[in-house]
């Protein structure tokens, strides 16, 4: 353990003269695991194509002039009706080809379990902070809404709460953001806890600095590391979830079908063999969730002090 | 510790009250409740009755409150769809999903352990490293679209298990059980494994991270120094004291399994309450929604005061930090 960890130390300095940054080191010993890296390798061709889908795909899955009925359940690799493209991966019930719908798919899919995790961080962060830093009352109040929010699953909390709301892409992005802040607020609070008897804390309150900017400028940063781990499987999580509640039929309209609700179409046709409406859509939003693990995994055991030794 | 079981029965009861507040105001304040709780097909003057009748002429405080008695008389309301007492439709199906939620369980732990045993123990061996990364894809797979995979692969295309439903049932203790007869089992094996899938994973993961810890401890160094053969220093030192961490968060997975048999009864038409509650959400039969919330929040309650008093019984630090 001792070895693996010293050498890129030992060899970083002797290749390139520079100076041994915190992010330097982060990067080295993140790339030592070669399916981490792979795995980041992925997750960015995923996001370039989720990004520049309109540009990519063959079909504009949501143009229904482009759609042609008889052309529908064809099988992979089939030719169109009138011979101008070949569906590599199939087509829907209604003619749709599978490529481009997955493309779409995976566009609804990123921008739900990102944007649900980036407002989630923001609050659950934010919260946790102030938990820490407050303590007291405030302290109490804050940890049992967590406690209370992280003892319900999450499927539980958000069927709920979509029960309540409606189906929607907004509805489901804040069900998304109210299962998943207490993740974050936990964590932060756990960290934040440690760095505020730290000297530099006790120096910027001597300095009589504001309490924002010592939270946000001085305690924040260094609360960083847990918080992306966390944050990278967050992002992994929501997107299953929302596959889930789309595939349960409570999540994003039909009108713009994530990969849950590409998968849950093709439920129908499965009982008859034609595997490929659901399979190529669970195949992509699977390669999509273990990349980001793996990256994710790579990270927490990167900037675990725990497994330093 | 009888302070302890008192104070943390009263936080139970305040979380429970808490949930009442929040389920009321989800289904009675945000959505309309005339929409929701008055059949849809009904004419102006059945509307105006039945809103007198619920009593949704009343200030929210005392609807709130003839809510909260009607709970604790077991009343929850009539579904529409069924037209049956919403809590009688849900304790019904309950059987289904708890045979469910234990039989994933079961299947968690027996394949779990004995894979997060042997990656912790020999971390940088070839095995360990299959067993992590299975874990990461059991982390990642969709449970419902790993359910579809099944479904497609051994009822379609290899015939051998059923691919939907439950299959007959043996009644034992009133209650209906299919895991007694064989074909039973044929049509729990899948479900069950399905909503194992994400447990085991989980149950590695823990025994892996547990073991590694352990492992560097003093007492463990100890017990090696101190000659005791290896397969005591692992079986006695080591897996006892990653026990207590593995047993607590299954316990409490339990009522995570049983939430998320949810997706796999919609996937398998799994006829339990899981699948009941969907199908309530779909056609807005909410007073089936607000019983099987009710009846899901106390169990949750009942299930982590449980898993906190076995803790507490088990390690008595616990105990003594809530002092």
């Amino acid at each position: 353990m001792s070895a693996s960890t010293a050498s890129p130390a030992a060899t970083t300095p002797a290749r390139a003269p520079k100076v041994e940054t915190p992010w330097r080191r982060f990067v080295s010993e993140f790339c030592e695991s070669k399916l981490a890296l792979a795995g980041l390798i992925v997750f960015a061709i995923i996001v370039f194509i989720a990004i520049f889908a309109p540009w990519l795909s063959p079909q504009n899955p949501y143009d229904l002039a482009q759609l042609d009925i008889m052309d529908g359940r064809l099988e992979p690799g089939a030719r169109d009706g009138a011979d101008t493209m070949t569906y590599w991966l199939g087509t829907d019930d209604q003619g749709r080809d599978m490529l481009s719908g997955i493309m779409y798919g995976l566009r609804i899919s990123l921008l739900v379990g990102a944007g649900s995790a980036i407002i989630a961080c923001a609050v659950g962060a934010s919260l946790g902070l102030l938990a820490a830093y407050a303590g007291g009352r405030t302290d109490t109040v804050i940890m049992r809404l967590v406690d209370l929010q992280l003892s319900f699953p999450t499927i539980l909390a958000a069927l709920m709460i979509l029960a309540f709301l409606g189906k929607g892409i907004f509805n489901v992005v804040i069900a998304l953001v109210i299962v998943e802040w207490a993740y974050y607020a936990r964590t932060v609070r756990g960290t934040a806890l440690v760095e505020r008897r730290r000297e530099y804390i006790e120096a910027a309150q001597c300095l009589a600095l504001p309490t924002r900017r010592v939270i946000f400028r001085h305690l924040l940063p260094n609360c960083l590391p847990p918080l992306i781990v966390v944050a990278t499987m967050q992002i992994a999580r929501a997107i299953a979830l929302e596959a889930t509640l789309s595939f349960l039929g409570l999540g994003v309209p039909i009108t713009e079908p994530s990969l849950g609700l590409l998968i849950s179409n093709g439920y129908e046709y499965m009982l008859s063999g034609k595997y490929w409406i659901s399979f190529y859509p669970g195949i992509a939003l699977l390669i999509t969730i273990v990349s980001i693990n793996l990256v994710g995994d790579q990270m927490r055991d990167v900037l675990n002090p725990r497994l330093k030794k | 510790m009888a302070v302890y079981l008192l104070r943390r029965l009263l936080q139970s009861a305040l979380v429970m009250l808490a949930m009442s507040v929040i389920v009321f105001i989800g289904v009675y304040a945000i959505g309309d409740p005339v929409e929701i709780l008055i059949s849809p097909d009904a004419d102006q003057m059945e509307r105006e009755r039945a809103i007198k009748a619920l009593g949704l002429d009343l200030p929210l405080w005392q609807q709130y409150l003839s809510f909260l008695a009607n709970a604790l008389r077991g009343d929850l309301g009539r579904s529409f769809v069924f037209n049956e007492p919403a809590l009688q439709l849900i304790l019904q199906r309950m059987p289904a999903t708890l045979e469910l939620a234990f039989g994933a369980m079961f299947i968690a732990l027996l394949i779990g352990l004995p894979l997060g045993l042997y990656a912790g123990l020999k971390p940088h061996s070839a095995g360990a490293k299959v067993v992590m990364a299975g874990s990461i894809l059991g982390f990642s797979l969709p449970t419902f679209w790993v359910g579809l995979m099944l479904i497609m692969v051994f009822a379609v295309q290899l015939g051998w298990l059923p691919s939907t439903g439950r299959g007959p049932t043996v009644e034992v203790l009133g209650l209906r059980w299919s895991f007694l007869t064989w074909d039973g089992l044929r049509h729990l094996a899948m479900p069950a494994l399905n909503l194992a899938l994400f447990k085991i994973s989980l149950v590695i993961r823990l025994t892996r991270a547990g073991v590694r810890e352990t492992m560097l401890m003093d007492y463990v160094k100890f017990a090696r120094a101190k000659g005791l053969s290896p397969a005591r220093v692992t079986y006695v030192h080591v897996f006892k004291n990653i026990l207590i961490p593995v047993v607590t968060v299954v316990g409490l997975e339990l009522g995570s399994t049983i939430a998320f048999s949810v997706v796999t009864e919609s996937v398998f038409a799994w006829p339990g309450m899981g699948k009941l509650i969907i199908d309530s959400i779909n056609v807005l039969d909410r007073p089936v929604i607000v019983a099987y919330l009710m009846i899901i929040v106390l169990m949750f309650i009942t299930i982590n005061l449980l898993v906190d008093l076995a803790y507490s019984a088990l390690d008595p630090r616990v105990r003594l930090e809530n002092k």
